[in-house]
């Protein structure tokens, strides 16, 4: 399976990255090598080896639903590049770009 | 023209009301000022850890046995990737192939028998944060000069419940949101309301000949935020569709909000990218494998549903499907009627009098004591109507008992009411007339009277004898 360059294009602006020409053929290289690498896995026979989620095998951590205290104003906006009153201020958002959640 | 059967599923997101946050101890649900719950964990901040509330789960899975789902023996949890500022990860944590609730099934009742829509999967994931468009065109998005945020309700926990494609019209799927949000109240977990937004529902619509099998292409209908507007876009989408198709064109599958106002769909703008969400495993996080004794403990704990109740109450009490639907209204409502109607009282009567005098009070059924307000509603033949009515009005206070009102009982006497009606007879000679010239509608008029008179403590039984008797030729 190999990476086009389409792939790559696609990729970074989902990454929302702008490449150069350069960058385009660099990464797409790369990748190439990357996905080879990591290939050589399906070099074994694994069908009965179910995909690992986690390395740990440790299951059910949890929190009981007991508040704790939340961050002070100033430090909750401390790195924030632009605030509004008590609000964040991020550049506009473009309904092409509606949430999903 | 041929005949069109609608295809409806639905999709429909639930706010859970943990006291806090999905994975993060910040306070969750409604109210603070903007921003004071928020956190490293929910802000997104580098090296911060999720843990999943452990409330959120259990409650997830309660919602899966009502949902009649298979509770997974293993979930875990995905990263959707997708940049907008209300989710600061850049990714939101939800569930993909594995998640908690798979393959149930929701029984909607209804007058002409049962439905059953299946429920495709039921899983766990965090709520986006609020943004606020500020300055262009009033609220509209695009335009706007910028935005903000409010993180407080970022990583709240949600509930997304997946249908399957079993809806055959607009007011199935209306009837089916309202019955599973009653379910949901009931169950404890969200107060699931649609104008505040801890109920949401999309729906999926395309339409079908009848007799086809398969489906066709269908689109998405988002931005209804109430039970009648999601049947009325439902509606008017149906009816885009079978114009589309019967004018030789085709449906093309994309997102759409109802308006409103216009009665109309209308395309979201297209992403210039198709969705990519390039789902994976978070690392972050192990997985979830709920233990048999807890899944069991938590069957256990599901109460009886409206959906059951409304069928039960149609049996033990002989009552009609809508008398036991509007009864079960809520669970406090139809509790009240059970303990009404179990002091032997006539079980129609109960229904009456709680679907009509006593919910046009008001007042919480919770807090009325059902044994007196039995007792009342089985004297209510020997009291005037006004007492009846201000009995009602006073039934939530806890020192209510029948017996206050039940002393003011009805002149029933015909010995002191005979002098009256004789002297109301008296006073209208025309109408006394007419009514011996076979306007027999008058009877009420003279009822009227007496009732004026007495201020509604004659025994309109009694009265109406005496008039009878007196007016006969």
């Amino acid at each position: 399976m190999a990476i086009t360059r389409e792939d790559v294009l696609h990729v970074a602006a989902l990454a929302r990255l702008e490449l150069s020409e350069d960058e385009i053929v660099r990464l797409t290289g790369q990748l190439n090598d990357i996905l080879a690498a990591v290939g050589k896995v399906s070099e074994l026979d694994l069908s009965d080896v179910p995909p690992t989620s986690h390395p740990l095998s440790v299951v059910n951590v949890f929190r009981p639903d007991v508040a704790r205290p939340s961050l002070p104003l100033d430090d909750a906006f401390a790195n924030a590049p632009e605030r509004d009153g008590d609000l964040f201020r991020v550049p506009p958002t473009g309904a092409a770009e509606e949430s999903s959640a | 023209m041929p005949e069109w059967e609608p295809v409806i599923g639905l999709e429909i997101h639930v706010q859970l009301k943990t006291h806090t946050k999905m994975f993060c101890g910040c306070e969750s649900g409604f109210g603070g000022e903007p921003n004071t719950r928020t956190c490293p964990v929910c802000l997104a901040f580098p090296g911060a850890l999720p843990v999943p509330n452990q409330t959120a789960v259990e409650w997830t899975i309660k919602l899966g046995h009502a949902l009649n789902c298979r509770i997974a023996e293993r979930a875990i949890f995905h990263r959707k990737n997708y940049f907008y500022p209300d989710n600061p990860k850049g990714y939101q944590i939800s569930q993909y192939d594995e998640p908690l609730c798979i393959d149930g099934s929701f029984v909607v009742t209804g007058p002409e028998g049962d439905g059953r829509v299946g429920i495709v999967r039921a899983h766990l994931e965090e709520d986006a944060a609020k943004t606020i468009h500020v300055g262009g065109a009033t609220g509209r998005i695009v335009g706007s000069a910028h935005s903000n945020v409010d993180f407080n309700r970022g990583g709240t926990p949600l509930v997304e419940i997946v249908t399957q494609p079993d809806l055959r019209s607009a007011d199935d799927a209306k009837r089916f949101l309202q019955l599973l949000r009653q379910t949901i109240v009931e169950l404890g977990i969200s107060d699931a309301e649609m104008e505040k937004g801890t109920l949401r529902a999309d729906a999926n619509v395309s339409v079908r000949e009848l007799g086809e099998t398969g489906y066709r292409t269908r689109t998405e209908l988002k931005n209804m935020n109430s039970f009648n507007h999601i049947a009325r876009g439902i509606d008017a989408e149906l009816r885009r569709q079978i114009e589309t198709w019967e004018s030789g064109s085709e449906v093309v599958q994309e997102t759409l909000d109802y308006e409103v106002k216009s009665d109309r769909v209308t395309p979201r703008r297209r992403k210039e990218e198709a969705d990519d969400y390039r789902y994976f495993p978070e690392p972050d996080l192990v997985p979830v494998e709920p233990e048999a004794d807890l899944v069991e403990r938590l069957r256990s704990e599901v109460p009886e549903l409206p959906g059951a109740r409304i069928r039960r109450f149609e049996q033990q009490y002989e009552l009609s499907y809508y008398d036991a639907e509007v009864l079960n209204g809520s669970a406090a409502l139809a509790a009240l009627y059970e303990q009404v109607a179990l002091d032997g009282i006539d079980a129609k009567a109960a229904s009456n009098v709680l679907m009509n005098d006593f919910v046009a009070t008001g007042i919480d059924p919770a807090s009325v004591n059902g044994t007196e307000l039995g007792k009342l509603i089985a004297a209510r033949a020997t009291i005037p109507r006004e007492t009846f009515t201000r009995a009602l009005t006073e039934s939530a206070d806890p020192e209510f008992r029948a017996e206050t009102y039940l002393g003011d009982t009805l002149v029933a006497d015909t010995a002191e009411l005979e002098p009256l009606v004789d002297r109301i007879l008296a006073d209208n000679p025309g109408q006394v007339a007419a009514y011996k010239g076979g306007k027999e509608g008058l009877l009420g008029f003279f009822v009227g009277q007496v009732m004026k008179e007495t201020q509604g403590k004659a025994d309109p039984k009694v009265v109406n004898e005496l008039l009878r008797e007196k007016l006969s030729p």
